[in-house]
């Protein structure tokens, strides 16, 4: 029996050496908030923290991993969906399918913890997770709204109506 | 326009905007009925129709019979219906649809299918309808209870308000009594100037789970019991499995069972680690068949000779063969698209336990009735006792429009006494995909004598999806979605489409737009092409061609007009626009590029402009172009599945990438507000982007680029 310590608990499991640290996650912990998507840390979507570090946690064998390091999953980000992140996702409605949608807050996340004022540069820099819907745009006006502080309807999405119809004040 | 008019011309452009099915399958709209009742879970005290649950406390359930996977069905549909129950739209809760072709069949398919953009085309009346329905109701209930007339009183948020004494009931008090009151018949919706919900950025219904992990996919299906199995199917297409030695692989710790089918194998273990560690334990051997040597260079040839022969003639108007005996000059040019793969973020999976009484599964399908029919065949049992549960969709794209994935793990399944889950390696996904085909298109454009384009012939060949997928949507014998928009938009006197279908070794299947995403490539690159050649500026060049259709030119107006269509450009950067007309909407875009000496391409900026009739949910419609503008943006860069040995060459996102957060440029949706039929959004984007792309890689390098994808070797400077 091994331990690990996630989302602030230390959580006992049963798993060979060499089984990523997603796999125990997902399937010998219950947690299936971190997502397969590649399992070769190319697409991002199984990001957890590790001592507040993004990192990809399919090609992550959890025998590299001990009792005190602190592993920190979607579920663990906050315990109401308040963390700024997350509250900035909700206010640009950033996901489409979701399922990148974990690894992408637990990517910007880190970045904006070791990073607060994050520049266009930087979010180019840490934010390589694919997203197959193109969220793209969104999760960078997600982050600057958490940059700068500011109020989500500075981050540019507001629609552009063209024209109109008469009769009608849809 | 009144409320009635508006709607029967709505539905006459519905129509015509359909995928060719039989018009008869309109009139099996579901409508509120009292037989939808009973099967509904006893704590709805109030289930009118097959698409609503009122309970006692008033939660409203919305029973979605279109599937999410990203496009926003789950905000755009319960929109529809609570516009007409008059209810706080947060309140309500969304459910997806059990199989059931008959209740939640798609009036345009007839079958419940989630594809085609069509969602919302489908839903705007009958969702709305079944909200009417049930408001009149629960407003019938409150003035009987009252004695009063229901016309004195007024449903809002969930409340029922006599006007006159101020008396208030709510849903929820209101539940059980509705249920007793009569079904209405005559169900008016209300006119466009009265909506409060439909035409708005209201805020999407399944952001909070999607945001704090509790999101379930078909890959988070937790089944008690359950084991989880790594699978190999044969690399080759067409291929068998000969022999298998597994000897190894079951002395991994944590292994249960190594289960056979035709053409794969799987190793079932307590966990995916073991699983996986097993299924690379295994020593096997191939029967790789008659597509051993198939490659796609290959079938490039044979598709070229195959248009020397005749095709359907699938379109022949005016007297394009007369015009060109005449001596007409005509321009032409040969166009090649690839085979593609969609990649969706969560690759394939399906969980199935078969039990003796019955079969469950548990999966993300954009089909579930073809789920619960193909299962049903495949292990030889009444259809009815084969249940679907179905989850959220980590992307579908038209991938989950398949159902081998299913009968794959339920063909497993049978063999073990657990529940089992399958999931398919990135690998596995990529090689194993029903790929976007392959087409050749040959294009001609006979000229008049003062230049004018006036004759215009498409041929081109490829895979016929519709012939295998559902061969009752062909009509005369021809795919329709193969040919749709094949004609283009513009107005020529003569025109001509004819298709040459011609199938592989590859399996092919939809990928966002298929037909019109491929004909808008060819003809919106080939119109710029003749525009150069006429000397002319490709928007003037267009609205000439463009008087009788207004929309598709209003829209390609706004988005030059946005992009600045026109302006100087540096070296090396230009701009290129395409228009696309296609599941009852129009889009335009207009992009701006820069490409390196090296022949790199930066994207710059998109602008595009899209007028799909009323938007029913605006940011939805805007999240579709940001959406569908990267996903065809990543096919015209990097899109690229070589075929040799019968196998696919690319495995990951390492050797078929797709594009990244530092690659996507501004994307500016510019939403045009209509009162037509709404019109579909989720593949128009997807649709536009590749022609306007090349477009302005010829504006900028002067390179016309006439094969997909873009590659920074065709572009090189010498």
């Amino acid at each position: 029996m091994a331990q690990l310590n996630v989302n602030g608990t230390t959580r006992d499991f049963e798993a060979e050496d060499d089984t990523p640290l997603l796999w125990v996650l997902r399937e010998q912990l219950g947690m299936t908030g971190t997502k397969y998507g590649c399992g070769v840390a190319q697409c991002g979507a199984c990001t957890v923290h590790i001592d507040g570090e993004a990192t990809r946690s399919c090609v992550l064998p959890v025998s590299a991993l001990n009792a005190k390091q602190k592993i920190v999953t979607i579920e663990g980000l906050s315990k109401d969906g308040s963390h700024p992140v997350q509250k900035a996702w909700a206010a640009l409605d950033v996901p489409q399918c979701g399922f990148c949608q974990s690894g992408m807050i637990m990517a910007a996340a880190a970045l904006l913890k070791q990073k607060p004022k994050a520049t266009d540069a930087d979010i180019d820099a840490a934010m390589t997770n694919i997203c197959r819907c193109g969220t793209y745009n969104r999760v960078r006006a997600a982050i600057k709204v958490v940059a700068k502080g500011a109020d989500p309807k500075s981050a540019g999405l507001a629609i552009t109506h063209v024209g109109d119809h008469a009769g009608s004040k849809a | 326009m009144d409320t009635q008019t508006r709607q029967s011309t709505g539905r006459r452009a519905f129509l015509k905007t359909s995928l060719g099915t039989a018009g008869g399958l309109v009139l099996s709209f579901y409508l509120p009925s009292a037989g939808a009742a009973e099967k509904m879970a006893p704590a709805a005290v109030f289930a009118p129709n097959a698409y609503l649950r009122i309970a006692a406390g008033g939660a409203v359930t919305v029973v979605c019979p279109f599937v999410e996977m990203g496009q926003g069905a789950y905000t755009a549909i319960p929109m529809l219906l609570a516009e007409e129950l008059e209810v706080d739209l947060a309140k309500v809760r969304v459910e997806h649809a059990p199989a059931d072709e008959k209740l939640y069949g798609h009036p345009l398919f007839g079958a419940q299918l989630t594809g085609a953009s069509a969602s919302v085309r489908g839903a705007w009346e009958p969702m709305r309808k079944a909200g009417a329905a049930a408001r009149i109701m629960l407003v019938s209930a409150a003035a009987s209870t009252w004695g009063v007339e229901p016309s004195s009183c007024a449903a809002a948020q969930g409340v029922v308000t006599h006007q006159a004494s101020g008396r208030k009931l709510s849903y929820g008090e209101l539940a059980a009594k509705a249920a007793g009151m009569p079904v209405p018949k005559d169900v008016p919706l209300k006119p466009a100037a009265s909506f409060r919900l439909v035409g708005t950025a209201a805020k999407r219904l399944d952001v909070p789970s999607k945001t704090n992990g509790t999101a379930k996919f078909g890959i988070d299906a937790q089944v008690p019991g359950m084991k989880v199995a790594a699978v190999a199917a044969c690399p080759v297409f067409g291929g068998k499995l000969a022999s298998v030695d597994d000897s190894k692989a079951r002395a991994v710790k944590g292994v249960r069972q190594v289960v056979k089918l035709d053409n794969a194998v799987a190793v079932i273990a307590d966990h995916t680690g073991a699983a996986r560690k097993g299924l690379a334990a295994l020593a096997i051997t191939w029967d790789e068949g008659p597509n051993a040597k198939f490659s796609g260079a290959e079938w490039e040839r044979q598709l070229e000779a195959a248009m020397k022969g005749k095709g359907q003639m699938a379109l022949n108007e005016g007297a394009y063969a007369k015009l060109v005996e005449g001596g007409a000059r005509q321009v032409e040019a040969t166009y090649v698209m690839p085979f593609l793969a969609h990649a969706t973020m969560e690759p394939m999976n399906c969980t199935v336990q078969v039990r003796k009484d019955g079969v469950d599964v548990w999966t993300g399908t954009q089909a579930a009735g073809r789920a619960q029919a193909f299962v049903a065949k495949a292990l030889n049992v009444d259809p009815a006792t084969v249940r679907i549960n179905n989850f959220l969709l980590g992307g579908g794209f038209g991938r989950r429009l398949e159902v081998d994935y299913i009968v794959q793990a339920a063909l497993i399944a049978r063999q073990v006494a657990y529940p089992v889950k399958v999931i398919w390696s990135r690998e596995e996904d990529m090689q194993h995909d029903l790929y976007r085909p392959l087409y050749r298109d040959e294009l001609a454009m006979a000229l008049d004598a003062q230049g004018k384009p006036v004759g215009f012939r498409h041929r081109f060949a490829g895979s016929a999806i519709e012939a295998r997928y559902a061969p009752m949507w062909m009509k005369d014998g021809i795919d329709t979605d193969a040919i749709d928009a094949a004609a283009s938009p513009y107005d020529f006197a003569h025109k001509v489409v004819e298709f040459h279908p011609v199938e592989t070794a590859v399996p092919t299947g939809f990928w966002r737009g298929v037909g019109p995403t491929h004909n808008t490539f060819v003809i919106e690159g080939f119109m710029d092409e003749l525009a150069v050649a006429a000397k002319a500026d490709p928007l003037a060049y267009r609205r000439a061609v463009l008087s009788k259709e207004p929309r598709a030119l209003a829209v390609l107006e706004l988005a030059a007009q946005k992009a600045g269509w026109g302006k100087t450009m540096a070296p090396g950067s230009g701009m290129g626009m395409a228009l696309a007309v296609a599941w009852g909407s129009y889009a335009a875009c207009v992009i701006e590029v820069a490409v390196d000496p090296a022949g790199q391409v930066s994207l710059k900026r998109v602008v595009a402009a899209i007028d799909c009739g009323q938007a029913v949910h605006t940011d939805g419609v805007i999240a579709q172009i940001e959406s569908g503008s990267v996903y065809g943006l990543t096919a015209a860069l990097y899109g690229k599945l070589t075929l040799e040995n019968g196998r696919v060459a690319q495995s990951n996102f390492h050797d078929y990438p797709v594009l990244r957060m530092n690659e996507v440029p501004p994307i500016e949706a510019h939403l045009v507000k209509s009162g037509e039929a709404p019109g579909g959004v989720g593949e128009i984007g997807c649709a536009m982007v590749a022609p306007a792309l090349v477009n302005a890689v010829f504006a900028a390098t002067g390179k016309r680029l006439r094969r997909l994808p873009v590659e920074a070797e065709q572009l090189k400077q010498a």
